[in-house]
């Protein structure tokens, strides 16, 4: 008996350091394999099924792991750790280039690359090209046509039609009169709720924020700048007053406000504008806004020259290669990035399912996604206005946008003093530009 | 079994405890202690910059370690007395002769089967309730976070301490409190000289917990106000993180705040392991 509780016991702890020591081991693939994190959940279950279906037609592995909203830097930073590290990632534009460059595979040589339409969408340094855009998005004030309409039809209404709309000055009687006759026409406020929970925040400190560094670096015709000015602060204060006052709930309501309550604001037509870009088509579609009835008016500021302002165009969805993958996981996932644009699986995928409009030429006019916002962004184009960039890629660091984001939300719930927006946005900029450089 | 064959075995009993001790606890440890000297962006690939990261963070105007450690200092002295006294207060009237009390003692237990991310949520939806009636929420100011904080952990510990009192109570001997009884004694005089001293070894535990969990608290700091506004409700842990994965090029410094922080729960807990159990009666 003795004897077998000692074999018993001897075998017991040989099983548990078997179990701990058990490491799956992996075939190796001489084919090389994709592994791809998304940035973008609402396109997870079409990247998932697209490269299903590229295993089926190839057999070359295609992993996508899409990170939950918000979380995209802490998951790459997590799995970049791993063997097995992505050999696809995304980053937002320049100043996220700068953590992940020394990751990024040159990607000039690549295919790919030959069917991008302009370098407006390379990440380039020098002569590399270390990611590529594969969407280009657009902003603006996303407003309900029918509402306005109604609003139009109003005796003594300030406006007859919605093209009215081409200044701050027009923008804002509008919008005043709206909030005062709001009963009248049957909705809660203006403008949507200017949420300020993290899931609606980066409207206003990263999006909203664009126009003043836009202009600013318009006027000094730079492209990016360690110092700003802030000259254009005080459209930024008018813009953001009218966000607060006209809108469906008190501002010191704004810090729990979330995206999806003014998503759902507009959607359920309470409220006549709403600051959100294309990729929120679909949030809003198959509610009570028809799909006519969704138009896109530029963020009026009150600069001089304004009425031939466009929409906000631009990317911040780079693709980049994992330079330190194998070899061949390099030349699979270019394989896989070549057969994404230019198979007709991939663009129908990219076009249709996904709904992106893509800087590629190889996206010809069958491939064109159907959403009423881009071709409102397109009307504008065809009007030969001009679109304002997206200068928030060059902001300093996501802690500046934060500082400005608090600034903001104390300001409208009456707790903190504009002066620390202004703070926030010019001084912090200088700090975080410092912090930045000391960290390479 | 014999003292010398147990000797002679003792290496491969202690084996895989060790070995999963040291992967899952020294290994990561040390890993993180050195990390903290480190820049890196990622884990594996560090550059060892010296204790740069353990100075950088007192200076910068954006970091608030300072004011996070009031808050959790703050929060940790409340709660630990508030927990320990209700949950005390509660133990004591279960343990008397009234009817249902298994039932009382199941409710109050079943908070701290909920996870505290999902408790953060329920509680910021009823409390948010409660502010809309004046237009605020809870993320209007770090005070109604504090209390909020307050509320979400005083209602998902009692229970648990609670039943450690309950165990510790009715293990006193009764012949203790019925000798106190025939010597004429109050009933506050039994709870002061007989029951306080008898359940110290609860007490102990309980403190212990208690700081612990309040200082390292961060699911439901992150559900509730998620350091909201301007990070002014932003405990110690929920600081480190952020300051970890929400800042570029400050990896290290995050690292660094952690090893600082290990090093005053660890202080802390000893001071008040030593403090409590010093008062400790033998039966």
């Amino acid at each position: 008996m003795r004897k077998f509780q000692k074999y018993f016991a001897a075998a017991m702890s040989a099983a548990m350091v078997a179990g701990l020591a058990a490491v799956p081991a992996q075939a190796e693939e001489a084919k090389g394999s994709v592994y791809y994190l998304n940035f973008k959940p609402e396109q997870g279950e079409d990247w998932e099924a697209l490269a299903k279906l590229y295993t089926e037609q190839t057999g070359v592995e295609v992993n996508v792991l899409t990170a939950a909203s918000g979380t995209y830097e802490s998951t790459l930073k997590s799995e970049m750790a791993k063997d097995e590290a992505p050999t696809l990632f995304q980053v937002n534009g320049p100043v996220g280039l700068a953590t992940w460059k020394d990751y990024c595979y040159d990607l000039k040589d690549s295919e790919l690359y030959t069917h991008l339409k302009s370098d407006d969408f390379a990440l380039k340094d020098g002569d590399s090209v270390y990611g590529i855009a594969y969407v280009i998005e657009t902003y603006g004030i996303i407003y309900n046509k029918a509402l306005l309409a109604d609003y139009c039809a109003l005796d003594g209404a300030v406006i007859a039609d919605a093209s009215e709309i081409t200044s701050f000055d027009t923008l804002k009687a509008v919008a005043d009169d709206i909030q005062a006759r709001k009963d009248e026409l049957g909705v809660d406020g203006a403008f949507a709720s200017a949420g300020m929970d993290s899931s609606s925040d980066w409207r206003f400190k990263t999006h909203l924020a664009n126009l003043p560094i836009y202009y600013e670096y318009q006027a000094d015709g730079i492209g990016s700048t360690d110092a700003i000015k802030g000259t254009y602060l005080d459209n930024y204060k008018a813009i953001w007053d009218l966000y607060i006052t006209d809108a469906t709930c008190e501002p010191t309501m704004l810090a729990g406000m979330t995206g999806e309550d003014a998503a759902a604001e507009f959607a359920l037509g309470t409220a006549v504008f709403y600051q959100n870009g294309t990729w929120a088509y679909g949030d809003i579609t198959g509610n009570e806004v028809a799909d006519e009835d969704l138009g896109m008016l530029p963020i009026f500021i009150g600069v001089e020259g304004e009425e031939n302002q466009g929409l906000c165009t631009g990317s911040e969805n780079y693709w980049c290669v994992n330079g330190k993958a194998s070899e061949e996981d390099i030349q699979a996932t270019l394989d896989f990035l070549n057969w994404v644009v230019t198979s007709d699986e991939g663009r129908n995928s990219l076009a249709k399912d996904m709904g992106f409009a893509t800087p590629f030429d190889t996206f010809t006019e069958e491939y064109v996604a159907a959403n009423p916002l881009l071709d409102a962004a397109n009307e504008y184009i065809d009007a030969g206005k001009t679109s304002v960039a997206w200068c928030f890629t060059t902001m300093p660091s996501e802690n500046w946008k934060n500082g400005v984001g608090s600034a903001l939300l104390e300001y409208a719930q009456g707790t903190g003093e504009w002066d620390a927006v202004v703070t926030a946005f010019v001084d912090g900029w200088a700090t975080e530009v410092a912090a930045t450089a000391t960290a390479e | 079994m014999s003292n010398r064959t147990m000797k002679r075995y003792a290496p491969i009993f202690l084996l895989p405890t060790m070995v999963a001790f040291t992967i899952g606890f020294i290994a990561p440890f040390i890993l993180g202690v050195y990390l903290s000297f480190c820049e890196f962006t990622t884990v594996t690939d560090a550059k060892f910059v010296g204790i740069k990261n353990y100075i950088r963070f007192w200076t910068d105007p954006s970091d608030v370690f300072l004011h996070s450690l009031w808050f959790t200092a703050l929060f940790t002295i409340v709660t630990v007395l508030l927990i320990n006294v209700i949950g005390f207060a509660v133990a004591l009237a279960l343990t008397k002769k009234i009817r249902g009390t298994n039932l009382f003692r199941t409710v109050f237990f079943m908070p701290n089967l909920i996870g505290g991310l999902v408790l953060g949520y329920i509680w910021q939806l009823l409390l948010n309730g409660i502010l809309y009636n004046f237009q605020r929420n809870l993320k209007f100011s770090e005070v109604y976070g504090f209390i909020g904080l307050v509320i979400l952990m005083c209602w998902q510990q009692i229970g648990y301490m609670m039943i450690i009192y309950i165990s510790g109570i009715q293990n006193i001997p009764g012949e203790l409190i019925e000798a106190a009884k025939i010597d004429g004694a109050t009933p506050k005089q039994i709870l002061k000289n007989v029951t306080i001293p008898m359940v110290m070894p609860s007490i102990t535990i309980c403190t212990f917990l208690t700081l612990t969990n309040s200082f390292k608290l961060f699911d439901q700091n992150l559900a509730l106000t998620d350091g909201d506004p301007s990070k002014m409700s932003e405990m110690l842990a929920l600081n480190i993180y952020n300051t970890f994965y929400g800042r570029n090029g400050w990896e290290g410094v995050g690292q660094a705040k952690a090893v600082i922080f290990f090093l005053m729960v660890a202080a802390i807990a000893l001071i008040q392991n030593y403090l409590t159990r010093s008062k400790e009666v033998q039966q």
